[in-house]
């Protein structure tokens, strides 16, 4: 007989249902008990605080890059699992441009059992192609087998057209999403930043726009040719966004998300020379920005995704054109997203949450609506508490936020993963 | 100002206080001994990363005119070579107690990242595509010193500079563009739109694919280094078809006015931007841009390191 052993008392709860004044009691199991206006607390049972706060279901991450196995100096799973769950996140997608790559069923394992000590569910994603060389399909069916939902080269697309055919056919079968990261390669070669009025400017070579929109125009052909779906990574551009929604409009099965720095930053950052600003797709004019909002606004785009991509300090310590792409994202993104979309929270949390749950194929653990029976992976968010971005005082191994000394309002205060409380009034219990 | 980054950083001010102090170095340097104690125990090093014969010999001239020290940090013979990151060798140079660090990286905004890392003063001797502020300083120098020869007024107003060849690379056309709009001449860029930088509408220049038609209406005509490698990235058919369209052959110099002035900022590809005759033409300011560097980059040295009553000793 389950027992209930946490109550998160005083909040407001939002999911996909609605919106509702409740308290949260949660069993032993990992389960949730009750959901309901001033519920009992057993004796012994913990209480967490939700006065003025917003109970929801924990948040989601299609795209991290964390970095373990054979990037340890920037990033471990362990380490940046506490970001996420810092961060209000139970969920996260694990990128596979890792070293060893996540090209077969022996990495996805190491991963999953990494993962499985994490301070959030870890789910890899695999390779759409060995060694993401781009040349011959991963073994993507022994990696489904093992429970990956999505598929990507991320850090590069998949240039070659024969092939994506090809992969979203094969894939088809399996119930799983290939994701892609849209960039035609000899378009966007030599580029470090956006290529437009300040890359001309600051002399350091661009990257056009269209190199995206080539490759977002090219996969919702390809998904309308094979009826596989695709999910589009991290659009930043007026132009993918505009492609995106017509397709949508047509039935093609194509999903996407934006980052949260594609929709806070623009190029001009890029004036600095701190390689801190350099990431891959680059920061976009105001007017993408601007896109991008309307995108995630209109439905068009359906998820904030981090591309959380650490690395050490040494490496953005380079010259603009030298330093690796990437940001970190995992503990501003929900503060930012509060702050800058001009949305109501409930949408935020669609897009920060159960949507994304959706593209992972996990919406049976992760963004559920928070209901007896279901999993307790929850985060309790105060949306008005202002707080200033101290790399110093991140989670993650590496420093490299572009928000360094940003006040944001809005913090998670507490993170619930499978009822246990791995993150209480913004400390990780572990 | 500690540091000379950017023409932006001088501004309109800035500039002709430079060119006022480098009349004073280019008399110093017309002297049987051009020395003086102006920067005695300074120490000047020069952070070259990239090859450079003409800047680094300039700034070197410059500082010991000057009766600085100096000391040259070649990345062929150092560290770097060993994996040491450019913070970690700049950290290192200013430990060993340096005024100045003059530095040329092939990657845009070096200058600005080093300028956050230490105290000494940073000068810019050319970053990447992005600028060379002193190049520009003494060709706006060179070209004040023909035109107050030739009609005794120095203002740039309504002066018409050409700025021809790869823009789009150009490190030198950044500056003197900046430069030269600052001090107010109108400048075409002419060019291939290949070799144009993006979002060259919105600078304040007018821009021509017709060399042809510009060269009769300006003063100066400013050559740009036509590199060969162009043509192999596909933004040039060849460089013979280049020279045919945008070089400054021997006929096209006919279309120039008797008093315009030819200038590159070295070095030259003769037969491709510049026909070797042109090059040697009387109108050519080429070797005298080179004079003008040395006392432009003591007027520069002078200007951040100097305590500034000792200038004219």
């Amino acid at each position: 007989m389950a027992e209930v052993v946490l109550v998160v008392q005083g909040g407001t709860v939002v999911d996909a249902t609605g919106t509702r004044m409740a308290d949260v009691a949660i069993n032993d199991d990992g389960s949730i008990a009750a959901v309901g206006p001033d519920l009992d607390v057993p004796a012994g049972a913990r209480v967490l605080d939700a006065t003025g706060c917003t109970v929801a279901p924990g948040l989601v991450d299609l795209h991290a890059h964390l970095r373990e196995p054979g990037g340890e100096e920037a990033e471990t799973i362990e380490s940046g699992s506490r970001a996420a769950a810092l961060g209000g996140y139970t969920a996260v997608v694990a990128m596979p441009n890792t070293s060893p790559a996540i090209d077969s069923a022996a990495v996805v394992r190491q991963v999953q059992e990494l993962g499985a000590k994490a301070l959030c569910d870890v789910f890899p994603a695999g390779t759409i192609t060995v060694g993401r060389e781009g040349t011959r399909l991963s073994p993507m069916a022994e990696m489904a087998d093992l429970g990956v939902r999505l598929f990507t080269d991320d850090g590069s697309g998949v240039a070659d057209s024969r092939l994506m055919r090809r992969a979203l056919e094969y894939a088809s079968a399996l119930g799983v999403t290939l994701a892609q990261h849209c960039e035609d390669p000899a378009l966007s070669a030599g580029g470090h930043m956006h290529e437009g009025e300040w890359s001309g400017r600051l002399g350091i070579p661009g990257q056009p726009a269209a190199a995206e929109e080539l490759m977002v125009a090219r996969d919702i052909a390809l998904s309308r040719l094979t009826g596989a779906p695709i999910h589009l990574l991290h659009l930043s551009t007026a132009g993918s966004v505009d492609l995106v929604r017509a397709a949508k409009a047509d039935g093609v099965a194509v999903t996407a998300e934006a980052a949260p720095h594609h929709f806070t930053l623009t190029d001009e950052a890029c004036a600095s020379y701190d390689p801190v600003f350099k990431v891959h797709p680059p920061l976009r004019t105001s007017d993408d920005v601007a896109a991008v909002k309307a995108g995630l606004a209109d439905g068009t785009i359906d998820a904030i995704a981090t591309d959380h991509a650490p690395h050490p300090v040494e490496a953005k310590e380079a010259p603009f054109d030298q330093a690796p792409p990437g940001m970190l994202g995992l503990e501003t993104a929900l503060a930012l997203a509060l702050g800058e979309l001009d949305l109501p929270i409930e949408s935020v949390l669609a897009l920060l949450s159960w949507q994304p749950a959706r593209i992972a194929g996990i919406e049976d653990r992760h963004g559920g609506p928070v209901a007896e029976g279901r999993p307790a992976n929850l985060c309790v968010i105060d949306p008005q508490v202002t707080w200033t971005v101290d790399p110093g005082a991140l989670a993650s191994r590496s420093r490299n936020t572009p928000y360094a000394g940003r006040t944001l309002t809005g913090r998670v205060r507490h993170t619930i993963l499978g009822g246990v409380p791995v993150v209480i009034d913004q400390e990780a219990q572990r | 100002m500690r540091d000379l980054l950017s023409i932006v950083d001088l501004g309109v001010d800035g500039i002709e206080e430079v060119l006022r102090l480098t009349d004073s170095f280019v008399e110093v340097s017309e002297r049987r001994i051009p020395k003086v104690p102006t920067l005695r125990g300074k120490t000047v090093v020069s952070l070259f990363y990239e090859d450079s014969t003409r800047t680094r010999l300039s700034f070197e001239s410059a500082a010991k005119r000057l009766s600085a020290d100096t000391m040259n940090f070649s990345v062929s013979t150092s560290s770097v070579k060993k994996g040491e990151s450019l913070r970690d060798t700049v950290l290192t140079i200013e430990a060993m107690g340096v005024d100045a660090i003059v530095v040329r990286h092939g990657s845009a905004g070096v200058p600005w990242q080093i300028a956050q890392w230490v105290d000494a003063a940073v000068i810019n001797a050319g970053d990447g595509w992005h600028e060379h502020p002193t190049q520009a300083l003494l060709d706006c120098y060179t070209i004040r010193e023909r035109l107050l020869a030739r009609r005794g007024d120095g203002s740039f107003a309504g002066l018409s500079v050409a700025v021809v060849g790869d823009v789009k690379h150009s490190r030198v056309a950044r500056s003197d563009i900046l430069a030269l709009t600052t001090l107010g001449a109108d400048v075409t860029v002419v060019a291939p739109p290949t070799l144009l930088p993006p979002g060259v509408a919105s600078w304040p220049v007018t821009v021509s694919h017709d060399l042809d038609d510009v060269l009769p209406k300006v003063d100066v005509v400013m050559l740009l280094r036509m590199q060969v490698e162009r043509q192999d990235e596909a933004l040039l058919p060849s460089l013979r078809e280049y020279t045919a369209t945008y070089g400054l052959t021997r006929e096209r110099a006919r279309l120039l006015g008797d008093d315009a002035l030819v200038m590159h900022p070295g070095p030259m590809n003769r037969g491709v931007e510049i026909a070797a005759e042109v090059a040697d033409d009387p109108r050519s300011t080429i070797v005298r841009q080179v004079a003008n560097g040395v006392a432009v980059r003591m007027a520069v040295l002078f200007l951040l390191l100097g305590s500034g009553s000792e200038a004219h000793g």
